[in-house]
Formats: C-alpha cells, structure tokens, sequence
C-alpha cells in the first residue's frame, strides 16, 4: 500500500464522521494554541526584557557591594560589607586595561528653579556615564572629567527634567537649586525613554562627590567599571576582585559581567517560558484522551470493515497503518489549525499593539506540531494495535 | 488447484466440542464449477472459510495450486488470499463510507497498483457489471443486487483463480439472484475461473457440473453432471 493511499484512507474515514472528529480535532487545537499563545507570551517578555538591558554599552563589568554567587545581594553578609566608596572607584580607575571608572550613587531630591519645583530622581555619577548607559548630550556638555572626590556644583539634566523646569526656555547656565544648593545646568540629555518602569529622562546627573554631600551617604549603588575591547574579561575581573580584596580586606564585593548578567537573565526567562508552555501543555491530556476514545470506538464499530480488509489480503501491518495514520491525523490536524489559530493571534496583536510584549516562538510552534503529530500516535497505537490483532474470520462476523 | 486432505475443525462450545468438519478429502482442478449443499450446519461455510484460507483447519493438509500453505503465517496467507482468492459473501461486506468505485478499488490500493492502471480496471469492471452510472453511489444508495454485483467486481478485480461465493443470492430477490448466479457463473465459463457456490437452494446448485454435499461435516456425496 502506498503511503498517498494510506493518507487517502486515514483521511476518508476521518471526513466520514465531521462532528465526532471536529470535537476530537478541538480538543488537540485548544491545547496546541494555549501552548504556542503562553510561550509566545514568554517569548515577548523574554525579547522585551533583553532589549532593555542590552541597552547598555558591552565590555562592562559591574561591582555592587555584598558577596554573592549570583544576582543581588545575600542579606546575611550585608553586615560585614564595608561600603563601596568614591575612593574604591578611583583606585579600580588606575588599574591596567580599564578605560572608564563610573560610580553610581542614586536618590531623590527637591530640583527646583524660578519657583518651579520636582522631586525626582538624583544620580551621582562621573564624565564617562555617557558611555556606559548609552546616552548622548542633547545639548551643553556632561559632567568634567577629572579627580571623582572633588566635583564643581555642576548638573546635566535628563530631557524631560528640562522640559518640566524650563519648558521652551534655554537651559544652559542657568542656576537650580537642587536639596538646597545651588547647581548651575552644565548640559541636557538626550531622552532614552523608560526602562523596566523607570523614566530616564525624569533625572538629574551631579558629579558623584556632590551627590555624596546631598544624601550624606557614602556607600556607592555600583562602580561601572569600561575596560579595553581586546582584554581578557577573566583577567580584569580576577585584577578588580583582588584590588578590591586589598582594599577592604575580605571579599565583600560581586563582581558581573554584562554578558554573564544578559546570559543569567535569558536562561532564566527561557524556563520561565518554558514553564508556562508546560502548563498548556497540559490542556493536550485532554485532547490526548479524546483521539484515544475515539479511536477505541472507530476500532469496535469497523470490526467488519478489519475482517473485509483483511479477507481481501490486507496484512495486519495494514490495518495497523490505516488506524495509526487516523490518530495521527486528528492530532496533527489539531495542531495545524492550533498552531494558525494562535500565530494569527499573536501576529495580530503583536501588529496592532506594538506595546504589548508577545512574539511568535517559533521554535515552540514546530515543537507543538510535532508534539500534536506524537500524541495523535500515542493515543493511536492502542486501539490500531487491537485492529491489527483481530482475526479476520470473527472480526468478518461482527455486525 | 484445490487439494484437501484429511481436514477437520472443531469448535468447543462450552463443555461440547462440534466437529464442523470431520476428515475433508477433497480434490478441485482448475477451472471447475462446484457447488456445496447440505443441511443448516453441515459445515458448507467452515469449509469454504478453509478454502479461502480465512480459517486454519485444526488437521489435516491444503495444498493450493500445488503450494502447501498449511503451515504459511498471516501475512502470507493474507498475500495468497490477496493474489489468488475472490470470495462473495452473503451480506456483501461493502464499506459504508467508499463509493462503488473505491470500494472495488480496495484490492487493487492494498497492492500498490499505480493510480492510472486502478482506474481503468475498475471502471472496466464495473461496466461489465452494468454498473457504470452507479461508481460515485455509496452501498447504501445501492439496491442489493447492485451492491452484490459491487462485490463481485471487488471479488475479481484481482483476477483471481478461485472465486468462493457464501450463499451468494442469499440476501436477493430471485430476479437480482439469478443475475448474480449468471455473471459468477459467466466468469467460470468465459475466463476459466475455478468458482465454488456454497447454497442451499438445490435448483441453483444443481446448475453446478459438480455438486457436493455436506452432511455432519462430512462429504455425502460427489457428484459430477
Ligand atoms: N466460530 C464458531 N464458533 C463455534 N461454533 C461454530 C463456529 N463456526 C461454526 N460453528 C459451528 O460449526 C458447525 C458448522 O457451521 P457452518 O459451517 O457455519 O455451517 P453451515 O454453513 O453449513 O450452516 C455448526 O454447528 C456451527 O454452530
Ligand atoms: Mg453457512
């Protein structure tokens, strides 16, 4: 028998029966679309997370304070660590293959000018900011480089900062009082949007010594640290851990590489979609139960048409193909038309709302064809098994 | 052609055991016109079952066309059966949902005939049945003797050299019986085929030029016209 005329056969006897095999046909497509819409759900975020942080110049390593062997902070050493300081940054700044040192210092404040006032976010940071967040200066210039411990009442604005405070007014040279000081407007940057919820452009960057004054605090959030394209990143984290370990005389500090960082945050969004895909997955049990019993009762109600077949010479791995090729068909038509179902969905909502955080998988679409097609032949080999093992002569007598 | 020696069957029924058939020496050349007869229960369609190799006898030897087959497995019988055998059965044994035509067509997939050949002999089959206008009809839109005369031409579709009819007429009125009677009847006297008519009907087995009868799973008697 060819396999043209199997598909053929398996085909005929399912469109013989439209309602019985359409229900059969639903169960398998709801489950197969549940699939391919979680984990285009997952994909999206999982695409829309990595976006946004690879936002962020490559070749950094960040140094947060508290040791850790992944991300974050452990809260039982939080004790024993000693503050990351301006000094901390201006040493690591010194070290071979290092081109930008950044420490982050971050709060809020009252920014005010002309009567005008915001609260917004402050960061303390240094010159080379720019480079590592990946903003440009819209206008003016950013923070002058030079000794991090001492800094000019100096500060860059972020773009919407300036348009709350100044509206269509020039900025530059002004005089705004931010905390209680006096700052004069250096530079405006160019707005780089939100990120994860934050506004970056509702900010304020003073020169990280001054920041210091104004929370009075002296632990630093992070030190950026931008080193050379061609160095080895092992041998610089290995430099900046040991300096550090110097420094503060224990290993207090955790050192991350962005591709470290970007490589934890995918691996841990992948299982998270693939967690969510599990779930529908679930919903296929039921659409797998469905081909069975059908294809049980299709079994019991053509026991003459297996004895005809079989007195007409057909072998026993005949009938157990056609059988086989009719589960299998339910499935992967449930799968197909799942499969259609919820591509279009996403691609519609991914054209119509590009705000929302869905993409096709399409690795998960192939695999939840071919999960369709494998449970359309699990489900199938039971019964089909029992059609190939009739005898012809009983299963002829049957009616 | 056929050749049976010492054949039996039993079946246990409960505590009883009936011997359907009880030592069947029986001997069919090719090309012959036999007819089997005998009271309900004799054993007329467990013999035929044999013949057609759709039942293995419990003793006994078959041998067809000079090939043991007595000792053949499934998938080889069922090729034998495939290759060589028609068999018309009472209640014609049509698949619902296959019209006229694939239901005919059937043998032909199951050996993996190419398309264009398949269609030109089954259609030439079913016009010399007189079927022609009925090949897209499903069997249930189909009179029976029109459905038997389907059947025939799946029987044959094959060119097989032994044609084995159960009480062909069985389930017909005797105008579409008798039709059915002459084209089976046709293919023994024009194409040579050896065609075995198990009846109960002495009018329609005495048209047979050997006419044998069961009695007790036993031939009672053999006789030549
Ligand atoms: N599958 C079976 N199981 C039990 N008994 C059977 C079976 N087939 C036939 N018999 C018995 O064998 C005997 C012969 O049956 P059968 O060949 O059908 O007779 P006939 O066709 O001459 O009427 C009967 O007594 C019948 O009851
Ligand atoms: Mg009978």
């Amino acid at each position: 028998m060819k396999a043209g005329d199997l598909i053929g056969f398996a085909g005929g006897a399912i469109s013989a029966h439209r309602l019985r095999s359409g229900l059969t046909i639903l169960g398998i497509t709801v489950g197969i679309a549940s699939v391919v819409l979680l984990t285009s759900i997952g994909e999206g975020v999982r695409q829309f997370v990595m976006s946004e942080f690879t936002q962020f110049g490559t070749n950094i390593i960040a140094v947060v304070p508290g040791k850790s062997n992944t991300f974050g902070t452990s809260a039982a050493t939080i004790n024993t660590v000693r503050p990351l300081t301006i000094d901390d940054a201006q040493s690591l700044r010194r070290l071979p293959n290092v081109l930008a040192v950044v420490p982050t210092i971050q709060g809020n404040a009252n920014v005010e000018f002309e009567g005008r006032q915001r609260r917004a976010m402050v960061f303390g940071v240094t010159h080379d900011m720019p480079v590592v967040w990946k903003m440009d200066v819209r206008s003016g210039q950013f923070l002058p480089d030079g000794d991090f411990t001492t800094g000019r009442s100096v500060a860059v604005l972020g773009a919407k900062m300036r348009e709350e405070l100044f509206g269509a007014d020039n900025p530059l040279g002004a005089r705004i009082r931010v905390g209680g000081e006096r700052f004069q407007v250096l530079g405006v940057m160019e707005s780089k949007g939100q990120m994860l919820g934050f506004d970056l452009d509702d900010t304020l960057f003073l020169p990280v010594a001054k920041a210091v004054e104004l929370f009075d605090q002296e632990g630093m959030m992070e030190i950026d640290i931008v080193y050379a394209a061609d160095a080895d990143v092992a041998q610089i984290v290995d430099t900046v851990k040991r300096r550090m370990m110097q420094r503060h005389g224990a290993e207090d500090v955790t050192i991350t590489t962005q591709d470290e960082m970007l490589e934890v945050l995918n691996s841990v969004l992948n299982v998270l979609t693939l967690g969510i895909g599990a779930l529908g997955g679930i919903s296929l049990l039921v659409g797998a139960v469905g081909i069975l019993t059908i294809m049980t009762i299709a079994v019991t109600e053509r026991t003459a048409e297996i004895g005809l077949l079989r007195a007409i010479g057909a072998r026993r791995a005949h009938i157990l193909g056609l059988f086989l090729a009719e589960a299998v068909g339910l499935g992967a038509l449930g799968g197909i038309i799942g499969c259609i179902g919820a591509v279009g969905v996403v691609e519609a909502i991914a054209f119509l709302v590009p705000a929302m955080p869905v993409r096709t998988a399409w690795i998960y679409v192939l695999a939840s064809l071919l999960l369709a097609t494998l449970i359309g032949l699990a489900s199938g080999i039971a019964p089909a098994l029992r059609a190939a093992r009739m005898l012809p002569l009983e299963a002829l007598r049957a009616e | 052609m056929i050749h049976l020696e010492g054949i039996r069957r039993d079946f246990r029924l409960g505590e009883q055991t009936v011997h359907a058939l009880a030592g069947i020496d029986l001997d069919i050349a090719a090309g012959e016109y036999v007819s089997i007869m005998g009271p309900s229960g004799s054993g007329k369609s467990t013999l035929l079952n044999v013949v057609a190799l759709l039942d293995r006898p419990d003793a006994g030897s078959y041998a067809f066309d000079g090939v043991d087959v007595t000792a053949f497995d499934d998938d080889a019988l069922a090729r034998v059966r495939r290759e060589n055998i028609g068999f018309v059965f009472q209640f014609f044994h049509l698949i619902p949902r296959l019209t006229a035509f694939q239901n005919v067509e059937v043998p032909l997939v199951l050996a993996s005939v190419p398309v264009a050949e398949r269609r030109e002999r089954v259609n030439e089959a079913l016009a010399s049945l007189d079927l022609s206008s009925r090949a897209h009809h499903r069997p249930n839109e189909l009179s029976g003797g029109q459905r038997q005369r389907v059947a025939i031409a799946r029987a044959t579709i094959m060119r097989p050299k032994v044609l084995l009819a159960d009480e062909p007429t069985g389930n017909l009125d005797s105008v579409s019986g008798r039709q059915v009677i002459e084209i089976i009847e046709n293919l023994n006297a024009a194409n040579g085929v050896t065609l075995i008519v198990v009846t109960h009907d002495s009018a329609m087995g005495s048209r047979a030029s050997r006419q044998l009868r069961l009695v007790d799973g036993r031939i009672d008697s053999d006789q030549r016209r």
